[in-house]
């Protein structure tokens, strides 16, 4: 890397760069060279690092008014709402704030597999973001609990009963995880604590995420290794700062819209009823962000094979990069997977619609049906694909389809280079 | 490229910069002043107090804001003691009169005007309050005599609602 | 710019497709013009304050509202009381204090701080009063229920004779609008119960929307602050928007990209 070659004008500068390299770490962020042709699939990357940053502001301030209580959880809730100055502000930009960071994420996730930014060399990268995906359900989880609604409290108790599937010591891990033999206070307190201790810890994978990306640098949407810098590239800063930042703006406008006009849409009206051990209410869903694991988590009749699946579902993306075969990282060049890749997201977005539905009849054969094709996709198709398909020639480099227009037109004029 | 050019474009650089910059001002507002006093202190400001149980040289303590309130009925003695002192022998010059309207009633915040503790009731070289932190010692009247504190007991807005309340705020 | 394009499209579809499918939930319920709704939404101020009496004459006999104070009744974006008036209204209220200094409980007139006094001291006092039901706080009941204000405004002009095929035990009313069609509550409106100060006609209907008025704002008592800076936030972000936008192309024109 030339970042080696860094050196600060001052005295002052190289003085303190010899002590703590800071300033070349400033440097090596301003100047690292960008794909040129990055589109604004890409952009959500600097979104989801605005949404953590979002949360862990507005959760800090609202952890100074909030009483993590069974008996105080919810008034001090509502306390935040009417008494605290901008109370009702920092409440509702957290708590959409969790919705607009699951919708930034998956699109970050469904941008890699269309892309195939998880392959080689790549694999770390992805699977330090499965992990990061993994703590943010978890975090979410237990935000939701804190409000002490009656969603929460349900909410917890279907959730952590979810380790009741496990043989043996299954009962023994729920009252250790509830502190009592329901969920009730002590359960409410820990959760405070670990909802508190996550976002800290997604922060430090975050880094660890940038860090290994910028050993390879970013994929691009032509797939290809591009040489750095070159005329392929841009520096990070101006160009794609400002391009990252129009984006932001952009995904902030749809995000002041819930705000500040549909605060609660995404939320559940049985969450402003205080928690009531006694009263399960009629139609428990989790929050939308969950619902396609919940809905495979119920197509499965049995317990401890329904927690499997649904476990295995999120699980089966780390080993993705090892599942896809196939040498071609770009869809684009892979009219096969293309289609294959759509009826996914199709598949993704019935499971989701049916998680919200009832367990039965019609709704329930769909969401197996769904379950059935979201693991064929990695296990059969993915592998087999990669030997089987007829793939579209490659251009040796971006700025061929960036000056041609668009990048299948430009690879059409060049059959020739098919890169087997 | 003119210089014309590079003039405008100068200009919508500095334009969303300005225009970045004020808004990112207005959202660090909320966050600070979430941590002022809520609405629902705010309505707390006043407190009540009987005080018809109280007998000349005792001291009732109340709290109000969080913070206690003496509350003396001085004996004439000690009216007379505070009312002697000339005004070029104290620290924070202040006129007795002007701090108990009514000699019999002091009313002031029992808080130290060093750093905050409570000081002690009919301790002191001064036959006042004493503060045991560090050593500020206080008249009759409640006025810094001695010692690191550098103003008088404070004087709360107060009034008697009736001849047995005092409405303190 | 194209993929962008698509990108919202997608998000819009989303969101319509979610709305449409809590469309599909909600049972036919009955429309009214709400003056709260849309972009500049506002309270009506008269509603609010007949609502206040409707709640306080009718409902606070059983309902409490255990998050609201009555220095709430004279803030601005609510019904907006003199401070004179809310001093008025509290002071009518005995509230418990204390203990004094003998260590007895006692009771004074009510202050602007003290929160809505309750009709029971707790959930099983009002469940025995009220056969076994627990009359809702309505704090945030407007947020509690599905249907919203739409739902609530209903509800209250819902009340019809039972159908021969539904049977209904003693102290169970039949209301179309209810869950299971099932409620607890007697129709706790008719014709002229109250007497409106500013001479409105008190009709079910009238009382029906002057109290779920008074409720939306109960449970969102900011949401002309919020209205009104969601606003402005919009705007703000629009503008910015567009420059980004204009600094972004100038600063990719230096490269042969397109952006």
């Amino acid at each position: 890397m030339s970042d080696h070659d860094y050196r600060p004008k001052s005295k002052v500068g190289q003085w303190f760069n010899d002590r703590l390299p800071l300033l070349t770490l400033a440097n090596h962020l301003t100047d690292y060279p960008t794909p040129k042709n990055l589109n604004y699939w890409w952009t959500f990357g600097g979104i989801l690092t605005f949404c953590l940053i979002t949360q862990i502001v507005t959760g800090l301030t609202l952890a100074m008014h909030y009483i993590a209580h069974a008996d105080m959880a919810f008034e001090s809730v509502e306390h935040i709402m009417r008494d605290v100055n901008y109370g009702w502000l920092i409440r509702y930009i957290h708590a959409n704030g969790a919705s607009m960071f699951f919708l930034a994420v998956y699109i970050h996730i469904f941008r890699s597999l269309f892309y195939g930014s998880y392959k080689s060399p790549r694999e770390i990268i992805w699977i330090l973001g499965i992990i990061i995906y993994l703590l943010m359900m978890a975090a979410a989880f237990m935000g939701y609990v804190l409000p002490w609604g009656q969603m929460s409290f349900w909410g917890a108790t279907v959730i952590t009963n979810l380790f009741s599937a496990i043989p043996l010591v299954g009962e023994g891990i729920v009252t250790w995880l509830w502190g009592g033999y329901s969920v009730d206070n002590p359960t409410l307190t820990r959760f405070f604590t670990l909802h508190y201790l996550i976002p800290f810890l997604i922060l430090g994978l975050v880094v660890l995420h940038i860090w290994a990306l910028h050993v390879p640098g970013n994929n691009n949407p032509v797939g290809i290794d591009i040489k750095k810098p070159s005329k392929d590239t841009v520096p990070f800063h101006p160009y794609i700062v400002i391009k990252d930042g129009f984006a932001l703006l952009m995904f902030m406008i749809v995000f002041a819209f819930f705000v500040f006009y549909a605060p609660n849409i995404l939320g559940h009206a049985d969450n402003y009823i205080e928690a009531n051990p006694m009263v399960t209410p009629a139609h428990i869903v989790p929050e939308w962000y969950l619902l396609p694991f919940y809905a495979i988590l119920r197509s499965v009749p049995d317990k401890l094979l329904g927690v499997v699946a649904m476990l295995s579902a999120i699980l089966i993306l780390a080993v993705l990069p090892w599942l896809d075969t196939s040498k071609i990282r770009s869809a684009v060049f892979r009219p096969l997977y293309k289609q294959f890749y759509w009826i996914l997201v199709a598949d993704v977005l019935i499971l989701g619609y049916v998680g919200a539905m009832p367990a039965e009849g019609l709704y329930l054969l769909i969401a197996r049906v769904a379950t059935a094709y979201y693991f064929l996709h990695f296990l059969v198709i993915l592998p087999v694909l990669g030997f089987k398909e007829k793939t579209l020639p490659v251009p040796l480099s971006i700025t061929e389809p960036v000056l041609g227009g668009s990048p299948n037109l430009a690879a059409a004029r060049n059959k020739e280079s098919t890169i087997e | 490229m003119s210089e014309k050019k590079t003039k405008r474009r100068d200009f919508l650089f500095t334009a969303t910069t300005a225009v970045g910059a004020v808004g990112a001002a207005a959202v660090v507002w909320p966050m600070i002043d979430q941590m002022n006093p809520d609405a629902s202190v705010k309505a707390l400001a006043s407190t009540e107090v009987d005080v018809s149980a109280l007998t000349p040289g005792n001291t009732l303590t109340v709290l109000w804001r969080g913070k206690p309130v003496f509350i003396r009925r001085r004996t004439q003695e000690e009216i007379d003691e505070a009312r002697a002192v000339k005004m070029e022998d104290l620290i924070h010059p202040e006129k007795d009169e002007d701090r108990a309207k009514n000699p019999e009633w002091l009313v002031m915040l029992g808080v130290c005007t060093h750093l905050g503790c409570v000081p002690l009731n009919d301790k002191g070289d001064y036959n006042g309050w004493f503060c045991p932190c560090h050593g500020s010692h206080y008249d009759t009247s409640g006025r810094i005599r001695k010692g690191p504190a550098p103003w008088n007991m404070e004087v709360p807005k107060y009034e008697f609602v009736n001849a047995n309340t005092i409405k303190i705020g | 710019m194209k993929s962008l394009f698509k990108l919202f499209s997608i998000i819009i579809i989303i969101i319509a497709s979610n709305s449409y499918s809590f469309a599909a939930e909600k049972a036919e319920y009955l429309k009214t013009d709400w003056s709260f709704k849309g972009l500049f939404g506002k309270f009506d101020r008269a509603s609010l304050q007949r609502g206040y009496q409707v709640y306080t004459e009718v409902c606070a006999s059983c309902h409490s509202m255990k998050y609201l104070s009555y220095r709430n009744l004279a803030e601005p974006g609510g019904p907006e009381f003199s401070e004179v008036q809310a001093k008025a209204i509290a002071a009518s209220f005995e509230v418990t204090d204390g203990p004094n200094s003998d260590g007895e409980m006692f009771t004074r007139p009510g202050k602007l701080s003290d929160k809505f006094v309750m009709p029971y001291n707790n959930v099983k006092a009002a469940q025995a009063a009220n056969g076994g039901a627990y009359p809702p706080d309505m704090s945030v009941l407007v947020k509690a229920r599905g249907g919203g204000v739409d739902y609530i405004y209903s509800l209250l002009q819902g009340y019809e004779e039972a159908p021969s095929n539904v049977s209904l035990d003693d102290g169970v009313y039949y209301n179309k609008y209810m869950y299971g069609n099932k409620i607890r509550m007697a129709a706790p409106l008719s014709e002229g119960l109250v007497e409106y100060g500013d001479g409105t006609n008190a009709t079910v209907e009238q009382m029906s929307k002057d109290v779920t008025t008074f409720l939306m704002w109960s449970a969102e008592p900011h949401l002309e602050a919020r209205h009104q800076m969601g606003f402005k936030a919009i705007v703000y972000l629009i503008i910015l928007t567009i420059l980004v936008y204009f600094s972004m192309k100038k600063i990719w024109s230096r490269v042969e990209s397109e952006v």
